[in-house]
């Protein structure tokens, strides 16, 4: 065979590989170069639990996905969660009194941050913490109370 | 009793000894300066034996792993009503696991056989020692082209394989058994991590790849010059290679996903 032909058919077969291991990155992984590069503020807000809820998961208002979660740590003084939030840069119609409350999408579904947004005049600048939030409900703590309260009844 | 010993003995000596040629011989290959005016040829052509002709094996078997794989996952987690989790199962296996250990398997009875037929027939005719003589360093014009065409072409066909599996998993999944795009792509997106999970996939192949070839290579440098050295030889390459894959997989697994 021609070694013009080997390098042509080696030359597609590199970029074979290429494309699988894109189509692995962008398809599969969700990894995204948009996202990096799109503007963001920080956000961050303190849970009593977050159970379950995870970095890159999503950050919702009215259901609709305005930015993720960038990471999760435990404040050490008061000991409850920090979770730390990029929001898209557009979005500027979170006031100072918004709640933010962590939700299940669907049974077994993965966990989200749902903001509700109120009405208070001042907008959220970058770096401010929502103060209003509900913890992630846990299934076990609220069949406990529910069998603590229907024993207590009797 | 004295003679058990001494069989055990010799053969114990006899492995160290193999361990030891298989490492000069990496040594010897991979160092040393680089041929410019040879080398990348003898690299293309390499990678078109080593690489090019395993696509056909690792397509095809890639498409029906990840057929078989959505639709055994489907039965199972149907009956949970969890089957819109069915992408995340079949990627994150894939990924860590099946890939690069099939497509190393593959690899190793596909390429590794070869390698090792090709070089202990080159062996046996006699032409390792021609070029000995007219002065060319057969380490570095036969061994050295075809570990580097290996050790390349590994992680291009596990990612090939990955992918090809991945979209027989949709054509079953999604085409066949209903289960909704959206959420497939979606689960699966939300739980592959580029870095933990895609990219130590593109480690473990190129770990394969380097196990495998070197293997292949060795064997045939080592093989007995006759018909039944070679025929012995390659077996041992397929062999060697398939459970050096397989126990390597674990501890890479146990490195990159432990318990921690």
């Amino acid at each position: 065979m021609q070694s013009r032909q080997i390098e042509i058919t080696v030359g597609l077969f590199i970029l074979l590989g290429i494309v699988a291991l894109s189509f692995l990155a962008i398809q599969v992984s969700g990894l995204s170069f948009a996202d990096a590069r799109r503007d963001t503020y920080a956000l961050s807000a303190q849970f009593n639990t977050v159970a379950g809820l995870t970095p890159r998961a999503k950050v919702m208002v009215a259901g609709v996905a305005v930015g993720h979660v960038r990471a999760i740590h435990i404040d050490p003084i008061t000991v409850r969660a920090v979770v730390e939030m990029a929001i898209d840069k557009d979005v500027d119609y979170l006031t100072t009194d918004s709640i933010a409350s962590i939700k299940t999408a669907g049974v077994l579904g993965e966990q989200y941050v749902s903001i509700a947004v109120g009405g208070a005049p001042d907008i959220l600048k970058a770096g401010d913490t929502i103060k209003d939030t509900q913890s992630a409900m846990i299934l076990e703590d609220l069949i406990s109370k529910f069998a603590t309260s229907f024993t207590d009844k009797k | 009793m004295l003679g058990f010993l001494q069989r055990l003995g010799r053969s114990g000596l006899d492995t160290a000894a193999a361990f030891g040629r298989a490492g000069i011989l990496l040594w010897q290959a991979l160092w040393g300066p680089m041929d410019w005016r040879d080398g990348p040829a003898l690299l293309f052509r390499q990678l078109y034996f080593v690489g090019v002709f395993s696509l056909i094996i690792i397509v095809v078997s890639g498409v029906l792993i990840g057929m078989v794989l959505a639709l055994q996952g489907y039965t199972v987690l149907v009956r949970f009503g969890a089957e819109s989790a069915l992408g995340e199962m079949v990627s994150l296996t894939l990924l860590r696991e099946l890939g690069p250990v099939v497509a190393a398997l593959l690899f190793a009875g596909r390429a590794g056989s070869a390698l090792t037929a090709e070089i202990g027939l080159m062996k046996a005719t006699e032409q390792l020692a021609a070029m000995d003589m007219i002065g060319v360093d057969p380490l570095r014009r036969v061994a050295r082209p075809r570990l580097w065409a290996g050790i390349i072409s590994m992680p291009i066909l596990a990612q090939v394989f990955n992918m090809v599996a991945i979209l027989g998993a949709v054509a079953v999944g999604v085409s066949w058994l209903d289960v909704d795009a959206g959420s497939f792509w979606s689960n699966m997106q939300g739980t592959v991590d580029f870095r933990e999970d895609v990219l130590n996939g593109v480690i473990k192949a190129f770990a394969f790849g380097i196990v495998v070839t070197w293997i292949a290579v060795f064997e045939g440098f080592d093989a007995e010059p006759t018909p039944e050295g070679i025929s012995t030889a390659t077996t041992r390459t397929v062999v060697y290679s398939s459970l050096a894959v397989l126990a390597m997989d674990f501890l890479l697994t146990a490195l990159m996903f432990g318990v921690d």
